[in-house]
């Protein structure tokens, strides 16, 4: 597990003293914070640092802590050196949330710590702890820091799970990564997942089919992606990207709160009584959001609009509990909408 | 003067009630442990509740000085009152109640529970008052309120016995707010036409200028929507208005709570809390949120039964019937849209107010019903 790229930047805390790392260059050292956001890549992290250690000297002694529930010298307790001076490593999660107690104790061990201890700790980002954060950071020589920021781009996604290929020795191509990516684009933990199934299950090079075979027809499509595609009158592509959205867990419930907010803004600005220099101001709507609904305005008319309100309003009943089957209530609307209207209007 | 004197248009109720307080504890046909006060809104339910309680818990059927000041105040220490600010009555109280309701009377010879807003219980929190309602102590009155016996489950109605209240008249109304508060004749004819026989509301837009003036404005700007656009806007503005209505009503006290927690804590006014202390706090904001959402909820319906008499005006002209009118403030443009419109689409309109009114209170947005609305209100 050494595949080198660059993606975990380091853009927190400038004038840190010590080194600070990213996640897959984790080593070992008295004191390790492992600080950022995305979860996943920290935990892997630290396993990659306890699994290093334990090959060291099997008889290495783990603990976990927690610093919110943690109570007075427990941290002493378990990293003091033992009788037959065992290496110890210590995982302390939630720094994020310490408790006062522990926030005094961590800083008095940073400035002593023991020998044959490495103790991590886990800090999901926020406010609280700041002085144990900047007393590590301080701390030359003692800790280091592991900085695991999440991966927002797709970009990054893409360049993280071809080195996941590539650490693993296997070989893939990059349309078939980067349609893995756009099928497991929420978590991180589940794109990995896809990965290490994609490469126990196949020999050879994963293509782009093999992708497909596997996951295909699978793909994360938000609620607003959906409202998108039936509002440009696109019925087929939006009822799939309808199911891919159902399928891959997203609520009913958001869905159509996002056609709600869309179909509100478009009938705001299909206004004929304010002229169109004043409506950002009348409505309370960016430059843009007008912009937008007013292109997202061709091709509909005043009846079918409104004949499309009502009926998101009845879906909105039905996915919160009215009578009827919620899925069937969403595809209804999204071909209704995709109709601009028009079928509703006919009746 | 009598306690009963304020129950404005029910005399059969009062007469049950007051017979029912004056005969013997331990018998006879007319007293009962449970009893249930049922009317539309706005026909003085809890206040009947509060004026039989004042009885049972007097010396006097018509009540003695010192036992309405109590009750009034809420004081009287063999009373015991539930009602809720939020959505619904958490079961908690209801427990709560329910133990205090075993408790002997203290000076009285009752005791009396009364529970406001029977009807926002979910199942699970009107079981927990079986038990009490079935077999209560000897000494204790149970005294519900709802809009219907429909609203309770059929093993409560099994428990009580019923007083039905009739929607008062305008003329009862009228009379109530000039004798009680002094209003002159023509206003409080006026408002309780327009509140449509909703005592409290009566008296709201009787004493409160700008309520009268944003209901005719709201009435006003609804018959002259035009387009869907027009509808959009109108449906935010209606949200915003019961807004801050409801954050007028209840802003004030949720900061005057918030300090009173904070000193029961023993925070400075200004310093930070410990986290320890935050869940007190976290709790109260809760119940505020709960309140504020209740609050805009009651105010948009409200608008939509101002809305639903105006249609209701519409339908009766447009049909050819020129008296009995409640907005005869509006006459002018009500006469202008019967003509320009059909009796179809006033009905289709009265219809989509009541499916609005229905799904605000399955917690439907409350913008989105009102679009859906107004939509069908665009002449």
């Amino acid at each position: 597990m050494a595949a080198a790229r660059g993606a975990t930047a380091t853009k927190t805390a400038s004038k840190a003293a010590i080194p600070q790392l990213a996640w897959n260059q984790i080593r070992p050292a008295s004191v390790v914070l492992v600080s950022g956001t995305e979860g996943f890549l920290a935990d892997r992290s630290i396993r990659m640092l306890r699994d290093l250690l334990r090959a060291e000297d099997p008889s290495l002694e783990l603990s976990e802590l927690t610093a919110d529930t943690y109570v007075a010298s427990e941290l002493a307790t378990v990293a003091s050196p033992s009788l037959f001076g065992e290496p110890r490593f210590v995982r302390i999660d939630a720094v994020e949330k310490c408790s006062d107690i522990f926030l005094t104790e961590a800083i008095d061990y940073l400035a002593n710590p023991p020998e044959g201890a490495t103790v991590v700790l886990r800090h999901a980002g926020g406010v609280r702890g700041k002085r144990l954060l900047d007393a590590i950071r301080a701390a030359k020589g003692t800790a280091i820091e592991v900085v695991c920021t999440e991966l927002k781009k797709d970009s990054e996604k893409i360049d993280f799970a071809a080195a996941e290929f590539a650490t693993a020795g296997r070989r893939a191509r990059p349309d078939a990564v980067r349609a893995l990516v756009s099928a497991f684009s929420g978590d991180l933990a589940e794109l990995v997942a896809a990965c290490t199934q994609l490469m126990a299950d196949t020999t050879g090079d994963i293509t782009e089919q093999t992708v497909a075979q596997y996951y295909g027809g699978r793909a994360e499509v938000t609620a607003f992606a959906v409202a998108d595609l039936a509002i440009a009158g696109r019925a087929g592509e939006a009822l799939i990207a309808l199911r891919q959205a159902i399928n891959s867990g997203t609520d009913p419930v958001p869905m159509v709160a996002a056609f709600a907010m869309k179909m509100r803004t478009m009938a705001k600005v299909s206004s004929n009584r304010v002229p169109a220099a004043q409506m950002a101001r009348a409505f309370g709507l960016a430059p843009w959001q007008i912009d937008r609904a007013k292109r997202d305005l061709r091709g509909w008319n005043d009846a079918g609009l409104g004949a499309c309100i009502r009926l998101i309003a009845d879906t909105d009943a039905i996915v919160k509990g009215a009578p009827g089957d919620p899925q069937f209530a969403l595809e209804r609307m999204v071909s209704a909408i995709a109709s601009r209207g028009r079928t509703l209007v006919r009746r | 003067m009598s306690v009963w004197d304020e129950i404005v248009g029910q005399p059969e109720a009062v007469a049950t009630l007051r017979a029912a307080a004056g005969g013997p504890a331990d018998g006879g046909d007319t007293m009962t442990h449970a009893w249930l006060i049922t009317g539309p809104p706005g026909s003085g339910r809890s206040n009947l509740a509060y004026a039989f309680a004042t009885a049972l818990l007097s010396t006097q059927v018509d009540g003695d000085a010192d036992t309405i000041a109590q009750v009034a105040a809420r004081s009287h220490p063999d009373l015991t009152a539930l009602s809720t600010t939020a959505m619904t009555i958490k079961i908690e109280d209801v427990r709560e109640t329910v133990r205090r309701s075993y408790y002997a009377p203290s000076i009285s010879r009752y005791r009396v529970v009364i529970v406001e807003d029977a009807d926002r219980m979910i199942e699970r929190t009107s079981n927990t008052l079986l038990k009490a309602l079935e077999e209560p102590p000897a000494e204790t009155v149970w005294i519900l309120c709802a809009p219907s016996e429909a609203d309770l489950l059929p093993t409560i109605r099994s428990r009580v016995r019923s007083v039905r209240l009739r929607t008062p008249s305008v003329a009862d109304i009228a009379e109530l707010l000039h004798t009680r508060d002094g209003i002159d004749r023509d206003l409080a004819e006026q408002s309780a036409r327009l509140a449509q026989s909703h005592i409290g509301m009566a008296r709201r837009l009787a004493t409160d200028a700008d309520a009268r003036a944003r209901r005719e404005d709201t009435l006003r700007a609804v018959l002259d929507i035009r387009d869907v656009s027009d509808a959009v806007v109108m449906a935010q503005r209606l949200v915003e208005i019961a807004g801050a209505d409801a954050k007028a009503y209840t802003g004030e006290r949720d900061e005057q709570e918030r300090e009173r927690v904070l000193r029961s804590l023993g925070v400075e006014p200004g310093g930070t809390i410990p986290p320890a202390l935050r869940a007190p706090l976290r709790d109260l904001e809760n119940d505020q949120k709960r309140r504020a959402k209740r609050g805009l909820i009651d105010g948009v319906d409200r608008i939509l039964t101002d809305l639903l008499s105006l249609y209701r005006d519409l339908l009766m002209q447009q049909l050819g019937r020129v008296e009995g009118l409640i907005n005869t403030e509006l006459t002018r443009e009500i006469r202008e849209v019967a003509q320009s419109s059909t009796p179809e689409t006033t009905l289709h309109t009265m219809e989509a107010i009541r499916e609005a009114r229905e799904r605000i209170g399955a917690n439907i947005t409350p913008t989105l019903a009102l679009e859906a609305m107004l939509v069908t209100a665009i002449r």
